[in-house]
C-alpha cells in the first residue's frame, strides 16, 4: 500500500461511497451521546449541531470542488499539502499539519469518552469508563494501522445502517411509550422547563447560536478529516451531488433530540453534569438488557469509525508535512511506518485528556472548531484568483488565531470577560470571533509589510485550469 | 447563469437572519415547537435550492467524467 492508497484510497471513491464517509460525521458519538446529552441539559441550544452541519454541506457546494480539483491536478493528498502548495511554503505546511492535529485532539477525546461511557453503561458498571476508554483506544489504533481508509469506508456503511435503525427506533419508541407522541412529549417539557424549548436571552442566546453555527459550518470541511474525505472523491461533480442530498440526512438528528427531550421529564434525577449519559440511562430504564446491548454496539461503531478517520488524517498530515520535510530521503515504506507511530502517539495524548478532563462533549466539539476555523481566512483567500496574502501573512495570522483560542480556552475567557461593558448579545458571541479578527488583521498587516520589506518574489497564483 | 451560486447564501441569511423571530415555542407545527420546525424547514429548503444551483451551474457542463 502506498501513502496515497492508504490515505485517500487512490482518489477513486464514487458518489455513494463519499456520501457515507461524509455523512458519517452526522452520527458520531458526539451526536449520539453528546447530542442527546446537551438536549437534556441545554435544550434548544443543541440545535446548533444539525444547523452547522447542514449549512456546512450547503457551503461545501461552493468551495469543496475547487479544493478537490486543485489537489487532484497537483497530486496532493492532505490539507497541509494544499497550504504548502498554494503558498509555496513548507513551513506553512508544517504549521497547518500541527494545527490540524491539535484541532482533532478534542474530537478524538470525544470519541474515547464515548467509548468509555458506552462500555461502562452497557456493562452495567462492570467495566470502568477509564478502562473502557483505554481498551477502545487500543482497538481503534490497531484497526487504523491495519486497514487504512478503505476499512473505514466499509465500516462506515455498516455503522450508518445500524445507527439509523437504532436511532429512529429510540426516537419514536421513547416519546410514544412515555408520552403517547412527539407533541405530547414537547408539551410535557413545556410544563416543566419551557425555557429549554427556545434559545435563552443571555448565554446560549441567538448571537451565540448564530456565531457558533457560522464558525462550525466554515470549519467543518477544513477539519483534516473531512478534507481527506473530499480528496478521496472521484469527481468534483460527485461532490456537488453529495452537497445537495446531505442536508436531508441531517434531519435524522431530530430523533436523537427526541430522546434527549424525553429524558428531561422521564429521568429528571440525572445531574446536568452527567448529561452525556442521558441516552443510555434512558435506554437502560426502558429496555431489556439485550436491547441495551444492541444500542451499545451501535454506539460503539459511532465512536470507532469517525475516530479511525480522525487518527489517520492527523497522522498522515504529520508524516507527510512534518516528518518528510525534516527527513526528505525517507522511503514510502518508511513513511508508512512513521505514520503508524504517530497514530500511537496521538492516541496516547487523546487518552490522557480523556482521563483527566471533564468537559461536556459539546464544549469539546466547539473547541475543535474554534481552532480549525483559524485556517479559514488563508484557505478561502487562496482560492481567489489574485491572492494578496503572502506566506508570511498566512503563517503569522494562523499562529495568532490559534494562540488566542488556546489562551481564551485555557483561561475560560469569553467576550464578556474581555469587554464587560458591551451589550449582552455581543458578549454571547462565540469567543473564537476575537481570535479570528486578530488572525485576519495580523494576516493582512504582515502580508502588506512582507510585500514592502521582503524583496523575495512572491509566488503567483497558478491557474491550473 | 454565473451568479446562480449566490443562492447558496440564502439558507444562511434566511435561517440565521430570521432566527430572533423564529425563536418561539408557539405555534407547534408537525408536533414540533416552532424553533425546531424552523430548523427542519431550512434543512428541506436547502437541498431544493442546491438542486436549482446544480441544474444551472456551468461547472457541471465541463464534461467531467463521473
Amino acid at each position: 500500500m502506498s501513502m496515497e492508497e492508504w490515505t485517500v484510497g487512490g482518489r477513486g471513491f464514487g458518489t455513494l461511497f463519499i456520501f457515507f464517509l461524509i455523512a458519517g460525521e452526522v452520527y458520531t458519538t458526539f451526536t449520539f451521546l453528546g447530542g442527546s446529552g446537551w438536549t437534556f441539559t441545554r435544550g434548544a441550544a443543541v440545535y446548533y449541531v444539525p444547523a452547522y452541519i447542514f449549512l456546512a454541506y450547503v457551503l461545501s457546494y461552493w468551495f469543496v470542488p475547487k479544493i478537490w480539483k486543485y489537489c487532484k491536478d497537483n497530486n496532493l493528498i492532505s490539507q497541509p499539502d494544499f497550504f504548502a502548495s498554494k503558498y509555496k511554503s513548507t513551513a506553512l505546511g508544517i504549521l497547518v499539519a500541527i494545527v490540524g492535529c491539535v484541532a482533532l485532539i478534542p474530537y478524538i477525546v470525544i470519541q474515547f469518552k464515548g467509548l468509555g461511557i458506552i462500555v461502562s453503561q452497557a456493562s452495567y458498571g462492570t467495566i470502568t469508563p477509564v478502562m473502557a476508554s483505554c481498551i477502545g483506544a487500543a482497538v481503534v489504533a490497531t484497526y487504523v494501522m491495519v486497514s487504512g481508509i478503505h476499512g473505514s469506508a466499509w465500516t462506515a456503511i455498516i455503522k450508518d445502517f445500524m445507527i439509523l435503525i437504532v436511532v429512529i427506533f429510540l426516537g419514536l419508541y421513547i416519546p410514544f411509550h412515555y408520552f403517547g407522541g412527539i407533541k405530547p412529549m414537547f408539551e410535557a417539557v413545556e410544563l416543566v422547563k419551557p425555557e429549554l424549548l427556545t434559545l435563552p436571552d443571555a448565554g446560549f442566546s441567538n448571537s451565540w447560536f448564530t456565531s457558533t453555527v457560522i464558525f462550525n459550518a466554515i470549519g467543518f470541511y477544513i477539519l483534516p478529516t473531512s478534507f481527506m474525505v473530499i480528496l478521496s472523491a472521484k469527481s468534483a461533480k460527485g461532490l456537488r451531488k453529495n452537497a445537495i442530498t446531505l442536508p436531508l440526512y441531517t434531519i435524522l438528528l431530530l430523533f436523537i433530540f427526541f430522546v434527549g427531550f424525553a429524558a428531561i421529564t422521564v429521568i429528571p434525577e440525572l445531574e446536568a453534569a452527567q448529561g452525556d449519559l442521558a441516552l443510555l440511562m434512558l435506554a437502560i430504564k426502558t429496555f431489556d438488557p439485550w436491547i441495551v446491548g444492541i444500542i451499545g454496539a451501535a454506539g460503539l461503531l459511532t465512536a470507532l469509525v469517525p475516530c479511525s478517520v480522525m487518527l489517520m488524517s492527523s497522522a498522515a498530515g504529520l508524516t507527510q508535512n512534518m516528518y518528510k520535510v525534516i527527513v526528505p530521503t525517507a522511503s514510502d515504506k518508511h513513511l508508512l511506518t512513521v505514520s503508524k507511530l504517530f497514530i500511537v502517539l496521538i492516541s496516547l495524548i487523546a487518552l490522557y485528556f480523556t482521563i483527566t478532563g471533564g468537559e461536556a462533549m459539546a464544549i469539546l466539539n466547539i473547541m475543535s472548531y474554534s481552532l480549525i476555523v483559524q485556517l479559514a481566512p488563508a484557505l478561502f483567500l487562496s482560492l481567489q484568483k489574485n491572492n494578496m496574502i503572502t506566506k508570511q501573512g498566512a503563517f503569522t495570522g494562523i499562529v495568532t488565531g490559534v494562540v488566542v483560542v488556546l489562551i481564551m480556552t485555557l483561561k475560560g475567557l469569553g467576550i464578556g470577560d474581555l469587554l464587560p461593558h458591551v451589550p449582552q448579545w455581543v458578549q454571547d458571541i462565540n469567543g473564537s470571533f476575537v481570535a479570528l479578527i486578530m488572525n485576519i488583521l495580523v494576516m493582512f498587516f504582515v502580508s502588506l509589510a512582507s510585500k514592502v520589506f521582503v524583496s523575495v518574489k512572491q509566488p503567483e497564483y497558478e491557474d491550473v485550469r | 447563469m454565473k451568479y446562480i451560486k449566490l443562492l447558496i447564501a440564502v439558507p444562511f441569511i434566511g435561517f440565521l437572519g430570521l432566527l430572533p423571530w423564529a425563536n418561539r415555542i408557539e405555534p407547534y407545527i408537525l408536533g414540533m415547537p416552532f424553533l425546531l420546525f424552523w430548523l427542519v424547514l431550512w434543512m428541506v429548503i436547502s437541498p431544493l435550492l442546491l438542486t436549482i444551483v446544480y441544474k444551472f451551474d456551468p461547472d457541471n457542463k465541463e464534461g467531467e467524467t463521473e
